[in-house]
């Protein structure tokens, strides 16, 4: 089988977009200084962040997973992660 | 003291440790709801897939045909991985397929299933809606909160998984530290039937499990599974959070590197990846279990920390069965009782100590501890190629029998006697 790209594993997935309300928010100063922001970075099996060019932390929260990993490794204070409400958010097909 | 309520009893999350707590109840003749934030029971879930069945087929006797099991376990392998090397011990034996012991699920399909049981003895199934929170009366929990609206229960379930946000939301469970969780990491890869029985040696719905650990993880804890369903293969890695921090571990490279390496790679080849996935697993063991029983609320199945990894196994789904079959017995005494403090929902805490999930978290509870040890992953795989490398690779020197090639092994290894000896005593006490 051909070596797949993150994005092109997250392709095959169905996502039900939520245009309003992100579920994600990262806490830029605090999460780069202690470390959490490098650390999430490297962590997120989806890649939904990244450093962007003026050294924040980019979050696409459209290919986020729902599984926890970021929140459970980062310093408390440094980012708000809940579920999508409703029906939005990622759509198992298989599990 | 009898305050209006919606239903008995209300139950957060439609895993199988929800869905069997409100059939049950529901089968008693209890009004019973279930909230589920997936848009249909199962879409939020995903697991490994190897469920033990000996609880659920207590629950419904014809589990085996009635549900959607995709193979019925006839083999299963632990697989030691080097990044040029493995060394496998493959166990194949009819007596399981015939017993039905372990099948393969695909969690979409049976949360389904089960939202449907529940359904046809009563339950109300609310799909598409979110939790957010506890309501309290007098100083205990009396309903939940979703969105707008609120409804009100004698006793709530938490059944909502291994984040278990409503518990610790509501301050009654601390968040548990990395060692404590892994990142599970999932691709189904879609293959033909015949591909799936020629390359894994199977007939008709025999199913097979592979276990591996080392270099498949980059020797990161805790290791690596694959698992054949009828049409497709179910294979991940399971990555203990502190040891993939510590190594600033890229978890994503890591998946495309397993999925290439070359024990994996052959057994996937012409497949087409149908869906990626992630999602945490308890690995803490007996101790992250913690109180389960409050006023008015009830904790069962991932939320409530019950998960063993041995490494050969994972097993978290049978129970959460069977934490859904102890806690339908608790409440219904409560409600009997009319009882819905902590101590009238002790029944609970007791039924389960008393099943066979007490019981396993107990024998188990030094699985972690044991699975910590960093040799597991690197230098044992080595050792065991090193030593069938003796056995095997004839060349011109003189043969030795396999004992004074296994010392010699040895003395090169970075693993002395003593840790030899010291971590079979260990395996044998833990595993
Ligand atoms: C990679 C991986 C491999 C695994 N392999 C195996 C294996 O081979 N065998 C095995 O037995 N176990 C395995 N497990 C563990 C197993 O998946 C879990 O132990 C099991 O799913 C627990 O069931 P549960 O009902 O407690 O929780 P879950 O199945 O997680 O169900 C929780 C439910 O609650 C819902 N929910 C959560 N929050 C809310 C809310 N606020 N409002 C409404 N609904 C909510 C969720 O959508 C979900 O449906 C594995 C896990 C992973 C991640
Ligand atoms: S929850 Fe999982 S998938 Fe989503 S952003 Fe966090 S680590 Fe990534």
């Amino acid at each position: 089988m051909k070596t797949l790209t993150v994005t092109e594993r997250l392709a095959a997935n169905r996502f039900v977009l939520d245009e309003e309300q992100p579920h994600i928010v990262v806490h830029q100063e605090l999460a780069k200084a202690t470390g959490t922001a490098a650390r999430i970075i490297a962590a997120c099996p989806a890649k939904v962040y990244s450093w962007a060019a003026d050294g924040s932390v980019a979050v696409e929260y459209a290919a986020c997973l729902e599984c926890g990993t970021c929140l459970a490794i980062a310093d408390p204070g440094t980012l708000e992660w809940h579920y999508p409400s409703g029906p939005y958010g990622v759509q198992f097909r298989e599990g | 003291m009898s305050a209006e309520v919606d239903f008995d009893v209300i139950v957060i999350g439609c895993g199988p440790a929800g869905a069997i707590t409100a059939y049950q109840l529901a089968k008693a003749g209890r009004s019973v709801a279930v909230i589920e934030r997936g848009e249909t029971p199962g879409s939020k879930n995903l697991s490994g897939g190897i469920m033990y069945c000996h609880a659920i087929k207590q629950v419904f006797p014809n589990f085996l045909t009635d549900a959607p099991v995709e193979r019925l376990i006839s083999r299963n392998a632990l697989v030691f991985t080097n990044p040029s090397s493995h060394v496998a011990i493959d166990y194949g034996d009819d007596r399981l397929h015939a017993a039905g012991t372990a099948v393969t699920v695909l969690r979409a399909r049976l949360d389904g299933w089960l939202a449907e049981q529940c359904e046809a003895v009563g339950a109300m199934v609310m799909p598409g809606l979110r939790v957010d929170g506890l309501v309290r009366a007098g100083g205990r929990v009396a309903g939940v909160v979703a969105g707008e609206d609120e409804l009100r229960s004698h006793v709530v379930v938490a059944a909502d998984g291994v984040n278990s946000f409503i518990a610790r939301g509501a301050g009654l469970r601390p968040k548990p530290p990395p060692e404590q969780l892994a990142l599970g990491i999932k691709a189904v890869v879609k293959l033909s039937q015949e591909i799936i029985a020629d390359r894994f040696q199977l007939s008709g719905d025999q199913g097979a499990a592979l276990a591996m650990v080392g270099a498949v993880t980059d020797g990161i804890a805790s290791g690596a599974f694959l698992y054949t369903n009828r049409e497709s293969l179910s294979l991940g890695l399971v990555l203990r959070l502190d040891d993939l921090t510590a190594q600033g571990g890229d978890s994503s490279a890591l998946f495309e590197r397993f999925l290439a390496h070359r024990f994996v790679a052959p057994l996937i080849e012409g497949g087409r990846l149908i869906e990626y996935g992630s999602h945490l697993v308890n690995e803490g063991g007996q101790a992250m279990i913690g109180n389960l029983v409050f006023d008015g609320l009830v904790i069962v199945g991932d939320a409530a920390g019950l998960t063993i990894n041995t490494g050969l196994t994972v097993r978290g789904m049978d129970l959460a069965v069977g934490s859904g079959i102890a806690a339908a017995r608790g409440i219904e005494r409560a409600l009997e009782a009319g009882d819905y403090s902590a101590g009238g929902l002790d029944g609970y805490r007791l039924a389960l100590a008393e099943s066979f999930v007490g019981r396993d978290m107990k024998t188990f509870a030094k699985a972690p501890r044991f699975m910590e040890n960093h040799r597991l992953y690197g230098d044992y795989g080595a050792l065991l190629a090193d030593i069938f490398h003796g056995v095997y690779n004839l060349d011109l020197a003189p043969r030795r029998r396999m004992v004074s090639l296994g010392r010699q092994v040895l003395r090169d290894s970075p693993v002395s006697l003593r840790d030899l000896v010291g971590d079979g005593l260990r395996a044998v006490t833990a595993l």
